[in-house]
């Protein structure tokens, strides 16, 4: 009987590794729609609207790679994770794509065999606490009880910023950010940590977001992109390329309204090469040449996409910071379309 | 003359495989084995193939690396430098820890409950129905959410606690209840021991000699009870025993509790949140009383069977030697029920176990939450981590089912 466990360990285990095919773009293309990881719900990153559609940061970068594969920013089959199951979804091929925070890390890339097609957030570990707590530093956080994502780097950087300040904490290990705020807003802990971006659009769903503070050490970097599986750099490039062309978009100018009248032809040829006027850049990737002015025309570029859903104009209020083009002091920096 | 033919000689051929009553059966258990040991290969053959794909070898040496998390509950030595392998048993110990309270208190709770479900008295019975038929018949894990919402969302916060006019009050300036856990007084001893190292864990050795001293007066009453019976049994008159006993059993531990400064440390209101005192985390808590209480209705319907089962015609003949009901119960029906009882206890001992893995919707940090969550999600090791797992749940499950089966044996009835 014991065989029979262990040979029904392996068949569980075998299957959920599944059959990982070479040409993801082919699998989409045949069934399609592109199947996107995101996260179960974090307000302006992906949550579903009043009509259940899913909209958000995250899901923009899921439908501009919809369409530009696929022409049609809709054809997205959204597959919510959780921190812990992100990671086998991508890996055992459930998804074809995860955007869903997603820290870039070394072991991430390396070990855990996926490849990071760019950054499409720079984000920092934060606290919040409520505000009648009295706290105005995270130095001043010694024995108190934190709320953190199981399975996430932050939990890994809380460790450490407590271990090297000599401080303790009490960790409440919760699945899924909305968990997180009740246990928070119930008072079971004092103090709730992760992406500073998190956490605002977390305050932002809360009934009084004014009573609670964000501290103002952030305790890490963290680099929040889009990640594919590795040994498939086709896909991997034409995630890398659209991410890219929304963020050249917006240093060139392009815009979701100007975007059909520079696609007539400009005297720019980089906007040109980029919306397929010329260069002929997307058939190097088996897509169509317009493939980039597709993805643009799904939501806009990356500063429209930006300040549509967690922007300043939003409820989460997030500036643009570290995310601003290099031309503005930002790190956002779009290779060359050539 | 005659002459007489030998026996015709045995003869084989393969039609007789498929044909022949007496070897059918071994072909289609040779021909199923192996379709079995086919399907196995190909199984083992896809995984292999699949982990080569992905470009990932298969080895567990993850569980010597630094793990980098911390864990809240944890009975040994451990924080964010230990390795991989500590976090597992640090896992496993609570998983165990969670397993044995819930175990114990969903059999005192089933017993009970069944008992009273066929007392006479009609309230208590029905009473009783109501608390199985709800309790049984609703998910496990909705049960562990409910009592994890009660503890977090009705009790105080630990700041409630504090300032002149506060809005919440320890019990008998004891008893901590928060909404992040219940923090009770926490035995000390002023001239301690020490521990005892084992190498992966330190035990100790005031709790050691407490233990010896215990057992050493139960062995010592024992043998007055034996005696005594002796006694009775040669003069018919039974010497007075009962003080001696209690003594015997009460006297040692006390002087040695005495002797090694024994004092409780209350819980103090500190910084964020309470300290000193026992944390009985709201994880914890949610947990064991969910799992008793649930699986205590599955216990109460096995107790209440093997009652059943028991002839009227024994509480009859008892009740005929004048035992009154309570001694009836004890000493004629539940010892004779327990042959039947049992069994099927240990399938809901062995349930307990397996549900402790439900732990992550509380966040309580057993080992599917160490081993088969952090770990797992920080390793990228699926594969490795699940088996580990399904391997120590199996052997724990075993164990279980072995001492519980030796048990069984032991009030089994015997037949000579």
């Amino acid at each position: 009987m014991k065989t029979f466990t262990f040979f029904g360990a392996l068949t569980a285990a075998g299957l959920a590794a599944g059959v990982v095919q070479a040409a993801t773009l082919d699998d989409v293309r045949a069934r399609g729609n592109l199947s996107c990881g995101i996260s179960t719900g974090l307000a302006g990153f992906s949550a579903p609207d009043a009509n259940g559609v899913w909209q958000g940061f995250d899901v923009a970068v899921c439908r501009a790679v919809a369409a530009a594969v696929l022409g049609d920013p809709m054809a997205v089959t959204f597959v919510p994770t959780t921190g812990q199951t992100r990671f086998t979804a991508l890996s055992s091929g459930e998804i074809d794509l995860l955007a869903r925070n997603t820290t870039w890390t070394f072991s991430r890339d390396v070990d855990l065999k996926f490849t990071f097609a760019g950054i499409n957030y720079y984000d920092g570990q934060g606290f919040m606490v409520s505000r009648e707590l009295g706290v105005s530093s995270a130095r001043e956080l010694d024995g108190a009880t934190i709320c953190i994502q199981t399975g996430t780097t932050t939990e890994l950087n809380l460790a450490d910023y407590f271990r090297a300040n000599n401080m303790s904490y009490e960790p409440v290990p919760i699945e899924t950010n909305a968990e997180a705020q009740q246990q928070y807003l119930a008072g079971a802990c004092d103090v709730y940590t992760t992406d500073a971006s998190g956490l605002a659009s977390t305050r932002a769903t809360f009934a009084d977001p004014e009573n609670h503070i964000l501290l103002p050490e952030i305790i890490s970097k963290e680099p929040l992109g889009p990640l594919v599986r590795h040994g498939d750099d086709e896909w991997a490039d034409i995630v890398k390329w659209t991410l890219y062309a929304l963020i050249a978009a917006e240093e060139y100018g392009i815009t979701s309204q100007n975007i059909d009248e520079l696609a007539r032809g400009t005297d720019n040829p980089e906007i040109n090469r980029l919306l397929g006027v010329e260069g002929g850049l997307g058939q190097m990737f088996r897509l169509e040449n317009d493939w980039a002015r597709r993805a643009i025309s799904a939501g806009g570029n990356y500063g429209e996409i930006f300040s549509s859903t967690i922007g300043e104009s939003t409820p989460i209020g997030l500036a643009r910071g570290l995310n601003a083009q290099w031309t503005q002091g930002g790190l956002l920096y779009a290779m060359p379309f050539r | 003359m005659t002459t007489i033919p030998d026996a015709p000689k045995p003869v084989f051929r393969p039609s007789m495989l498929i044909y022949d009553t007496r070897y059918r059966s071994l072909t289609i258990q040779v021909v199923v084995l192996f379709l079995f040991m086919a399907g196995a290969a190909w199984l083992i053959d896809n995984a292999i193939q699949n982990l080569r794909t992905l470009g990932k070898d298969f080895n567990f040496s993850f569980l010597g690396q630094r793990a980098g998390y911390d864990i809240n509950q944890r009975l040994v030595a451990y924080d964010s430098n230990s390795t991989h392998g500590r976090a597992l048993l640090v896992g496993l110990l609570n998983t165990l820890l969670l397993a044995v309270m819930s175990c114990a208190l969903a059999t005192v709770i089933g017993v009970i409950a069944g008992v009273l479900r066929l007392s006479g008295n009609w309230l208590v019975a029905r009473l009783m129905t109501v608390y199985v038929e709800t309790f049984r018949n609703i998910p496990t894990l909705l049960w562990i959410l409910v009592f994890g919402a009660i503890m977090t969302e009705s009790m105080p916060a630990p700041a409630a606690f504090r300032g002149d006019n506060p809005t919440a009050e320890m019990i008998l300036g004891m008893v901590a209840i928060t909404n992040r856990g219940v923090y009770v007084p926490e035995p000390m001893f002023a001239r301690s021991l020490g521990d005892l190292d084992l190498g992966l864990f330190l035990v100790s050795i005031d709790l050691l000699a407490l233990a010896a001293v215990l057992i050493a007066g139960i062995l010592i009453r024992r043998r007055l009870l034996r005696h005594a019976e002796a006694v009775q049994n040669a003069t018919g008159v039974r010497p007075v025993t009962w003080w001696k006993g209690l003594l015997a059993v009460v006297l040692p531990p006390a002087l040695l509790l005495w002797a090694l400064g024994f004092h409780l440390n209350y819980p103090e209101l500190a910084g964020f949140n309470f300290s000193g005192g026992i944390h009985l985390r709201n994880s914890l808590i949610a947990m064991w009383l969910a799992l008793s209480i649930y699986t205590g209705a599955f216990i109460a319907e096995n107790v209440r069977a093997g009652i059943m089962a028991v002839s009227r015609g024994q509480t009859e003949a008892a009740f005929a030697l004048g035992l009154r009901p309570g001694t009836t119960m004890n000493l004629v029906i539940l010892p004779q029920a327990k042959r039947i009882i049992i069994p099927p206890l240990i399938s809901q001992y062995l349930n307990i176990t397996k549900n402790t893995s439900l732990a992550l919707a509380v966040g309580y940090m057993d080992l599917r939450s160490t081993l088969g969550g952090i770990t797992l999600n920080q390793t990228g090791r699926e594969l490795e981590a699940m088996l580990l797992m399904m391997l120590i749940y199996l052997v724990i499950s075993l164990l279980i089912s072995l001492a519980m089966n030796l048990y069984n044996r032991r009030v089994g009835l015997k037949e000579r």
